[in-house]
C-alpha cells in the first residue's frame, strides 16, 4: 500500500543511521533525498557508489556525517562543490569519507544481499586506496593459493531506491539501466521504494527486475521523482539540471538560497521539488 | 608552415581511436574515451563493442552520452546488465580485451590518481575517486590513456596511486598479481607514450604535427626518454574530423 513520502522516510529512517540511495545515473531517488534533506535528519552514514547531485544537496545541507562511496561527482558535467566543501573545509560540517572502487562497493552489497560477512575480488592491489582504507584487506584462496582483495558486507539500515512502477500487492518493477538497485535492496534492513506509478497489475517488460512486495517496507508514489536523472520509459535525463547544478553547488550562498527555497516552501511534503519535477510520458 | 585545420583535442582524440581495433571488447570511459571510441567505431573499427560500467554490454549510440549511464546506452546496447555482473563476469573474468581511461595525474610508470591532488588527508584538491578504474586498469587485457598533456598532470610521482599502471617499473604487476598488461599507450594533445619494453616507463614514441619533442618534453614533469625511431602522426582525414565533428557539435 502507497504512502506519502514524507511519511514513509519519517517512519523508515532516523537520526545517524546508516541510508544508502541508489541508482547508476538512472532512476535516482532524488525527491526522496530531498524529502530527508527536509525532515532535516542528522548525522546519517550515506553510501552509494556514484554520489552525484542529491548527495551534494544532502551533504551541503548537513544531513550527513559519514560517506562511503566510490565515484563523487556530477557526471559528464565536473565535480560536486559541497562535497569538496565539507571534506576540504568541514562545510558546514565535517565529513569522514570511506572510498572504493565500483568493483568493492558491488562486491560489498552482494555479500550483504547474500547474508555473507565480505566479498572476495580481485582488485586494489597496489593502489593507495587499499592503505587509506581499513576496510580493505588481502585473503588468501584456501584452494589455490592466490592472494585476492577482501571487503566487508555492506548492510545499510535503509535501502531507498525509484523505479519505474509498482503494483497494488508492493511488488516493484524497474527496468533499463537497474545498477546495484537489487542488491542494495536486498542488503538492508528496511527499503523504501518511490515509483513513477502504481498499477493493478505488473505488465512484463524486457531487462526487467521485480522486487517482491515481501522485502519492500514502503511504497510512495512520485511522479519524476527521479528528475534530473531518468525514467526509461517515463521520461530523459535532464543534462541542463545537471549543468545548472554547478553553479549552485560552487557557491554557498547560491546553495543557501537553493535550500530555502527546497525547505522552506511547503516543509514536510511528498511533492518532488516544482523546479526539477518533468512531465511523464507514460511507459 | 601552413596552419593546422583541425585543434590539439581533435588529433588527441582521432590518434586515441585509431588505437581501437575492430572487434575489440573495449570497457570505455566517460568524457575523451567515449568521444574516442565512438569516432573509432564510426570509422575503421565498425565492430568495436563498447562497454560502458553502468553494465551496456555493446552499446552503440547514436550521439555521445553525456553521463556513463544515458537512456541511449541502455537502447542501443546487445544487452543491459547489472553492475556486479560487468565488473565480475565480465570485467575480472577477463573477457575486455581494452580498457580505455582518462586521467587528471599520470606518472613515469603509468600510475593513474583520480582521487586528491596533495595529502590525501588534507587535500588541496578533492577528485571523483576510482569509479571502475582500479579493476578496468588490473584486469583489461591492456590499457589505453588520453589525457591532455600538462607538467601538472604528468608527473614523476602521482600523489596517490588510483589505479596501478607499472607499478614502479618492470615485474610489478606480476608481483601484484594483476592479470592486465597495463598501460600501452598514452595519448595525449602532443604525442603518444608507450612504456619501454625493459623498464617500463613511459617513453615519447610519437609526436602529432607541429609539435617538438621539446614542447613534449616541457609539459611533462619528468626528463622524458625519446623513443629511437620517433613517429610523427599522420594529419587526421577529412572523414575522422568530419565524424568527430558531428559528434561534438551534436553534444
Amino acid at each position: 500500500m502507497a504512502v506519502p513520502l514524507g511519511e514513509a522516510v519519517g517512519q523508515l529512517i532516523h537520526d545517524g543511521d546508516t541510508v544508502a540511495l541508489e541508482g547508476f545515473t538512472h532512476l535516482i531517488p532524488v525527491a526522496a533525498g530531498q524529502e530527508i534533506i527536509r525532515q532535516g535528519l542528522r548525522d546519517l552514514t550515506l553510501v552509494r557508489m556514484t554520489p552525484d547531485i542529491v548527495y551534494d544537496q544532502l551533504i551541503g545541507a548537513g544531513c550527513a556525517r559519514r560517506l562511503v562511496f566510490s565515484w563523487g561527482g556530477n557526471p559528464g558535467v565536473g565535480s560536486l562543490h559541497r562535497f569538496r566543501d565539507a571534506v576540504t573545509h568541514g562545510w558546514p560540517v565535517p565529513l569522514e569519507i570511506e572510498e572504493h572502487s565500483h568493483a568493492g562497493m558491488a562486491n560489498r552489497y552482494v555479500a550483504g544481499a547474500s547474508g555473507l560477512p565480505f566479498a572476495v575480488l580481485r582488485g586494489y592491489a597496489g593502489t593507495d586506496l587499499m592503505g587509506n582504507n581499513p576496510h580493505i584487506k588481502t585473503i588468501t584462496c584456501p584452494f589455490t593459493g592466490q592472494e585476492l582483495a577482501a571487503v566487508p558486507a555492506l548492510n545499510p539500515d535503509v535501502t531507498v531506491i525509484h523505479a519505474q512502477r509498482a503494483d497494488t500487492a508492493g511488488n516493484v518493477q524497474l527496468w533499463g539501466i537497474t545498477g546495484i538497485q537489487k542488491e542494495a535492496a536486498l542488503a538492508a534492513d528496511r527499503v523504501l521504494v518511490t515509483v513513477e506509478e502504481e498499477v493493478a497489475t505488473l505488465e512484463p517488460v524486457p531487462g526487467q527486475v521485480i522486487l517482491p512486495g515481501r522485502v519492500v517496507d514502503a511504497i510512495s508514489v512520485v511522479p519524476g521523482g527521479a528528475a534530473p536523472s531518468y525514467a526509461h520509459g517515463y521520461y530523459e535525463r535532464d543534462n541542463a539540471a545537471y549543468k545548472a547544478w554547478d553553479a549552485i553547488g560552487r557557491d554557498r550562498d547560491a546553495f543557501g538560497a537553493w535550500l530555502a527555497d527546497l525547505t522552506g516552501a511547503a516543509g514536510p511534503s511528498s511533492s518532488p521539488d516544482p523546479d526539477t519535477e518533468p512531465v511523464g510520458r507514460g511507459a | 608552415m601552413t596552419t593546422p585545420t583541425w585543434t590539439s583535442d581533435e588529433i588527441m582524440t582521432v590518434t586515441a581511436a585509431r588505437s581501437l581495433g575492430d572487434g575489440m571488447a573495449c570497457f570505455v570511459g566517460i568524457g575523451l574515451p567515449s568521444t574516442a571510441a565512438n569516432v573509432a567505431c564510426r570509422t575503421h573499427a565498425p565492430g568495436l563493442w563498447m562497454i560502458y560500467e553502468s553494465g551496456t554490454l555493446g552499446a552503440s549510440p547514436d550521439h555521445l552520452p553525456l553521463s556513463i549511464g544515458d537512456g541511449i546506452l541502455a537502447d542501443t546496447a546487445d544487452t543491459v546488465v547489472s553492475v556486479p555482473e560487468v565488473f565480475n563476469y565480465w570485467l575480472q573474468a577477463g573477457r575486455i580485451d581494452v580498457g580505455f581511461l582518462g586521467a587528471a595525474q599520470i606518472d613515469r610508470y603509468g600510475n593513474i590518481n583520480t582521487t586528491v591532488i596533495g595529502d590525501y588527508d588534507d587535500p588541496k584538491v578533492r577528485l571523483p575517486g576510482a569509479g571502475g578504474a582500479p579493476e578496468i586498469a588490473a584486469s583489461c587485457r591492456e590499457v589505453i590513456v588520453i589525457m591532455r598533456h600538462s607538467s601538472r598532470a604528468f608527473v614523476d610521482k602521482v600523489d596517490f596511486v588510483t589505479s596501478v599502471g607499472h607499478g614502479s617499473g618492470a615485474g610489478d604487476r606480476d608481483r601484484l598479481g594483476l592479470t592486465g598488461a597495463g598501460p600501452a599507450r598514452v595519448i595525449t594533445d602532443l604525442g603518444v607514450l608507450e612504456p619501454d619494453p625493459d623498464s617500463r616507463e613511459l617513453t615519447l614514441v610519437g609526436v602529432h604535427p607541429g609539435v617538438d619533442v621539446d614542447d613534449v618534453r616541457a609539459a611533462t614533469g619528468w626528463d622524458l626518454r625519446v623513443a629511437d625511431g620517433l613517429q610523427r602522426t599522420p594529419a587526421p582525414t577529412g572523414t575522422e574530423l568530419s565524424v568527430l565533428r558531428s559528434l561534438t557539435e551534436a553534444g
